[in-house]
């Protein structure tokens, strides 16, 4: 196995290309959504709010990893890091400086960008299973750092923090748990148009190039080092302020919160949604929510295995996500109306 | 200085797992061109086929064979039944199939087996070899059955038809299939031979760091940290690469102070990126070209 | 004749005042709680890297199967609900919350892990909700003032170490202690007890080592510890790593006075893996009887238990403690749930289980007694030593209690 023996690979590329508009819903369908996200706690549980506040956060993070997957192509195991460094923000700031916490997601926020930014820089150099590898490392490093001995007076070492919870602003006559849904659900919908206008700017595009093809993409002139690190700053980014959210709506951070096991959910979010199909965040967010509920509630002794099963009937019967089945149903539709 | 030979010592002994493990990685990667999360699972469960079997009675080296055959046609199986459908699909949809099968099978032993340690015998005896105590035979035998299996990957990659038609599928599929290569039973038997490799290195781990569903789950993330250290496209960097991890993981566990007892394996991990930023293709991996 | 009928009379009067003195204690009822049925609520890994606890749920709930077979608890039968939280903190807020809004349990009973609970903690003393008896062995679960809802149930770690510590400063005064740590709160816990408990003696740690549940073996700490020159070692360790650690002792022919945290003092889990050759001679500390040591084999208690086992949970293993475990704390709860009477309500829940007294579950060694009262969330505080010969633990001295001084002072 000489090392002269060169391989050449024209090969295809890891994340197929997803034109820009299929990244979107329709103004129709987003408008049908957010009236249901908006109205729909007014008649639930507060414990059916407090999970509908998680679906958003997670989605929040799904989406996060889906511009840097499915918007630059790079792959990542590592967003669990982000969230936990976002989460750690948030509590600590709150916490131990008394900071409001409104005012602790914007911190978050740039600062994971800041790391991401910088995480970015060797990664540049890695792709496919290397980068899987290194973020992997990431990922498995921050409950460790978390950990650390002389970190214990702003993190709580392995005991954690307990984070207070908000009450509505301004004697507004809500719970808790819906002065954070909307709060949330305001926050996830800003960051969602953000993004879906990022991706269809000029950046996006250079994204895109990108991921369908780096080689072309410096020859047309992106600055393919500047592309990709910006795109794991703006997803880590976005991934801090989930984790920040995250913390406040748990009212809990721990290094046990944010292993592998959290990075491994978010991936599983995007695949179920679809890669680089942004509205399928959500539907990504649900499956990991609520599959380990209903597999629980199968065989308690099993739920692992039913989980599995589950899992890989959808991606039997959809492997492209949720966005596969958007496609049918828009055909359909298309052909309905053309009769 | 004791200290230090003794770790580099403790080193190959706990590299030597990481390399066994590291082999099976590379034999999937050949035959799929991409990481099988659920390798170290299908390996765990392998084990257990072993012990049970043993448990019913039979000697350790019937059920050593029979379950590396077994091992192999659950691999093949597994392949058939799972992954061929989703040959179409993309790769990281066929990732998010690898991390069902790994739930799938932690699971399922879990409730077969119980999550109570379990004792595994090994053939070689477990006194000090040659006269130092850090290294036992049944260590020093490991490290023999895996430079054995390298020898024998080597040959069956370089030499046999079979090896080399199954390179050649893995990289280059429609070249492969233009020549007359059943690309698509080429790839399970690819699983078949990853899941026999890995079926001994359970076998030879198990005595080590004891039989239970979880034992493979950190044993995994070193053996693709040392193939890729390695280069993933070469049986012997796997085992240099397997080596290489257990004694730098020691020396700086040992040298490096305050933090390095804490968080060796991210300051391993930290190691091995940054080689691979300086080769990309690893220690002894072939650099790929691509084209436009 | 008059007597006669003066006895009806009595008899009518006494019918009467027995029947009316059942209307007087009138039944009272919280969420949860009805005439013919309790329900509880329990939060357990049962996938997941700590899937192994679930084995804990699984017999609680063959407990209470058992206990509804046989009638219930002053005619109510239990429902046990219980969820998976795969040992993530966001996950157990959630099943929590779905315990106490939407299936509208009486209690939080057995919530396993220091994190998931800790996460849980807030909420369910906002919400009034007994959190009873977690499965965790941190020290900060007895806080009645701060959490009037919440008690623990094990001994706490930290007074397991300081039992050692005690037992260390009088046998082995100039000793030097090697110390093999979980890096987790477990293993923190742990470490603190045992430098609380040297006082200022703690100098006589002269090697920490941490690991992280990934590592696949534990050689090179081992190796470490052994070149620090420690002639004591302890191993605060969970199954799997203590019985490593017991065997590569013997392998690298390294001979300190060996202590296994009780976590891992299984016979049938941890040592016959192990070796019992190489396991002779070890010290460890129980508050349980051990299922898988055959001295228990006619004990009345243990009798029942393996009684329990094969008609209620045949599939459960008795060589894993956390049978033992499950069984102890479940019936624990029975007893407080027989001592509320009518009165279900979550108040009176936390009242009953905070006047314990002297109650002794099957499963505790003879002579460690459950008490409680509303300054001391702490059930199980004693502990004995022993000391591992032939295929069983002998135990040795005396039934301590792991307070130190400065300790019950502070409370």
């Amino acid at each position: 196995m000489s090392a002269a023996v060169e391989e050449v690979v024209t090969e295809a590329p890891a994340v197929e290309a997803v034109p820009k508009r299929a990244m979107t819903l329709g103004t129709g369908t987003s408008l049908t959504v957010l009236a249901l996200l908006v109205v729909a706690p007014l008649f639930v549980k507060n414990f059916i709010i407090f999970q509908m506040t998680m679906l958003l956060v997670y989605g929040l993070a799904v989406l996060a990893l889906n511009i840097l997957t499915g918007g630059s192509g790079q792959f990542s195991l590592g967003q669990s890091a982000f969230y936990a460094i976002g989460a750690y923000t948030s509590a600590i700031l709150m916490e131990q400086y008394n900071v409001n916490y409104v005012l602790t997601l914007p911190v978050s926020g740039a600062l994971c960008f800041a790391a991401g930014f910088l995480f970015g820089q060797p990664a540049l150099r890695l792709s496919g299973v290397y980068l899987a590898l290194a973020t992997f490392a990431l990922a498995t490093a921050m409950p460790q750092l978390l950990k650390l001995n002389f970190l214990e007076p702003w993190t709580g070492g392995v005991q954690g923090l307990v984070v207070t919870k908000p009450d509505a602003p301004f004697g507004l006559p809500m719970s808790q748990d819906m002065w954070l849904y909307y709060f949330t659900l305001v926050i996830t919908i800003a960051i969602y148009i953000a993004s879906v206008n990022l991706l269809r700017s000029r950046s996006g595009r250079a994204f895109m190039a990108i991921r369908d093809n780096e080689i072309a993409a410096s020859a047309m002139g992106i600055d393919v080092a500047l592309y990709k690190t910006l795109a794991f700053g703006v997803s880590a980014g976005i991934t801090g302020v989930a984790g920040s959210l995250g913390a406040i709506v748990v009212q809990f951070v721990a290094p046990d919160s944010y292993t592998i096991t959290l990075a491994i959910a978010l991936f599983l979010g995007m695949v179920v949604g679809g890669v680089g199909w942004l509205p399928g965040s959500i539907v990504g967010s649900a499956f990991i929510i609520f599959v380990p509920n209903i597999a629980e509630s199968i065989s308690k002794g099993l739920s692992g295995a039913v989980f599995g099963v589950l899992l890989f009937l959808v991606i039997f019967a959809v492997p492209h996500g949720a966005r596969q089945v958007a496609i049918v149903c828009q055909q359909a539709l298309a052909k309905y109306k053309r009769r | 200085m004791e200290l230090f030979i003794n770790q580099i010592l403790a080193g190959i002994s706990t590299g030597a797992i990481y390399a066994c493990m590291a082999l099976a990685v590379v034999m999937i990667y050949q035959a799929i061109d991409h990481l099988n999360f659920a390798q170290g699972e299908m390996a765990m469960f392998s084990t257990f086929i072993s012990w049970q079997l043993m448990q019913w009675g039979m000697p350790y080296w019937a059920a050593f064979f029979i379950t590396i055959a077994l091992s192999f046609a659950g691999g093949i199986a597994i392949e058939r039944v799972m992954f061929k459908p989703l040959a179409k699909a993309p790769i990281l949809t066929n990732v998010a199939g690898f991390i069902a099968l790994y739930s799938i099978i932690n699971s399922s032993a879990g409730l077969i087996w119980d999550f109570t340690i379990k004792q595994y015998p090994t053939p070689f005896g477990s006194a000090p070899f040659l006269g130092s105590q850090l290294i036992s035979t049944h260590q020093a035998g490991m490290i023999g059955v895996t430079i054995l299996l390298l020898i024998g990957l080597y040959a069956f990659f370089r030499y046999t038809r079979v090896g080399l038609a199954m390179r050649a599928a893995a990289s280059l599929p429609e070249s492969a299939r233009l020549v007359g290569i059943n690309t698509s039973w080429m790839i399970a038997l690819g699983w078949g031979m990853a899941a026999a490799i890995g079926s001994i290195a359970g076998m030879m781990i198990a005595p080590v760091v004891f039989l239970e569903p979880n034992m493979m789950l950190g044993v995994l993330i070193y053996g693709f940290a040392a193939a890729v250290l390695g280069g993933l496209t070469s049986p012997f960097g796997a085992v240099i690469g397997g080596f290489l991890v257990g004694i730098f993981e020691n020396l700086a566990g040992t040298y490096i102070p305050g933090i390095g007892n804490e968080l060796k394996l991210p300051i391993a991990l930290a190691l091995i990126i940054s080689v691979l930023v300086v080769k990309p293709a690893g220690l002894f991996g072939r650099p790929i070209v691509k084209r436009v | 004749m008059l007597s006669q009928k003066l006895r009806l009379a009595a008899l009518a009067t006494a019918v009467v005042f027995f029947t009316s003195g059942a209307a007087l204690a009138q039944k009272k009822y919280d969420a949860g709680a009805s005439d013919t049925e309790i329900k509880i609520g329990n939060i357990i890994p049962y996938s997941g890297p700590a899937s192994a606890y679930g084995v804990i749920g699984k017999t609680e709930e063959a407990y209470f199967n058992k206990i509804n077979a046989e009638g219930g608890i002053n005619g109510r039968k239990i429902k046990f609900i219980s969820y998976d939280d795969s040992y993530s903190p966001p996950k157990a807020v959630e099943q929590a919350r779905k315990l106490v809004e939407s299936d509208e349990v009486l209690l939080i009973f057995n919530s396993l892990g220091t994190p998931s609970n800790s996460a849980i903690q807030k909420y369910l003393n906002a919400k009034k909700v007994p959190q009873l008896f977690v499965a965790t062995g941190a020290s900060k679960w007895n806080d009645p003032k701060n959490f009037p809802w919440t008690m623990g149930w094990q001994p706490s770690y930290q007074s397991e170490a300081h039992i050692y510590a005690k037992y260390l400063l009088k046998e082995k005064p100039e000793g030097k202690i090697g110390v093999l740590y979980q890096n987790d709160d477990f293993g923190k816990d742990y470490l603190n007890g045992l430098k609380d408990g040297l006082a200022d003696k703690s100098s006589m740690i002269v090697a920490e080592e941490g690991y992280e549940t990934s590592e696949p073996s534990i050689d090179n700490h081992i190796v470490r510890l052994k070149a620090s020159g420690a002639d004591v070692f302890i191993s605060v360790t969970t199954p799997k790593f203590a019985a490593q650690a017991i065997k590569r002792l013997a392998e690298i022919d390294w001979h300190p006075l060996h202590i296994v945290s009780n976590v891992s003092a299984s016979v049938g889990g941890v040592l016959k893996p192990a070796g019992f050759e190489n396991s002779q001679g070890i010290l460890s500390s129980a508050y349980a009887k051990d299922g898988s040591d055959p001295q228990w084999d006619n004990d009345p208690g243990m009798k029942k238990f393996y009684a329990f086992l094969e008609k209620y949970y045949p599939e459960g293993d008795r060589l894993n403690a956390s049978t033992v475990y499950g069984y102890g704390v479940a019936q624990t709860l029975v007893q407080v749930l027989k001592q509320c009477g009518d009165e279900l309500t979550r108040e009176n829940v936390m009242k009953q289980a905070a006047s314990l007294n002297d109650f002794e579950p099957d499963t505790l060694l003879p002579g460690i007694k459950i008490n409680t009262s509303p300054t001391d969330f702490a059930p199980i505080k004693q502990l004995q030593m022993m000391r591992f010969k032939g295929e069983k633990w002998e135990l040795f001295g005396p039934i301590m209690s792991g307070q130190l001084n400065e300790q019950s002072s502070f409370q």
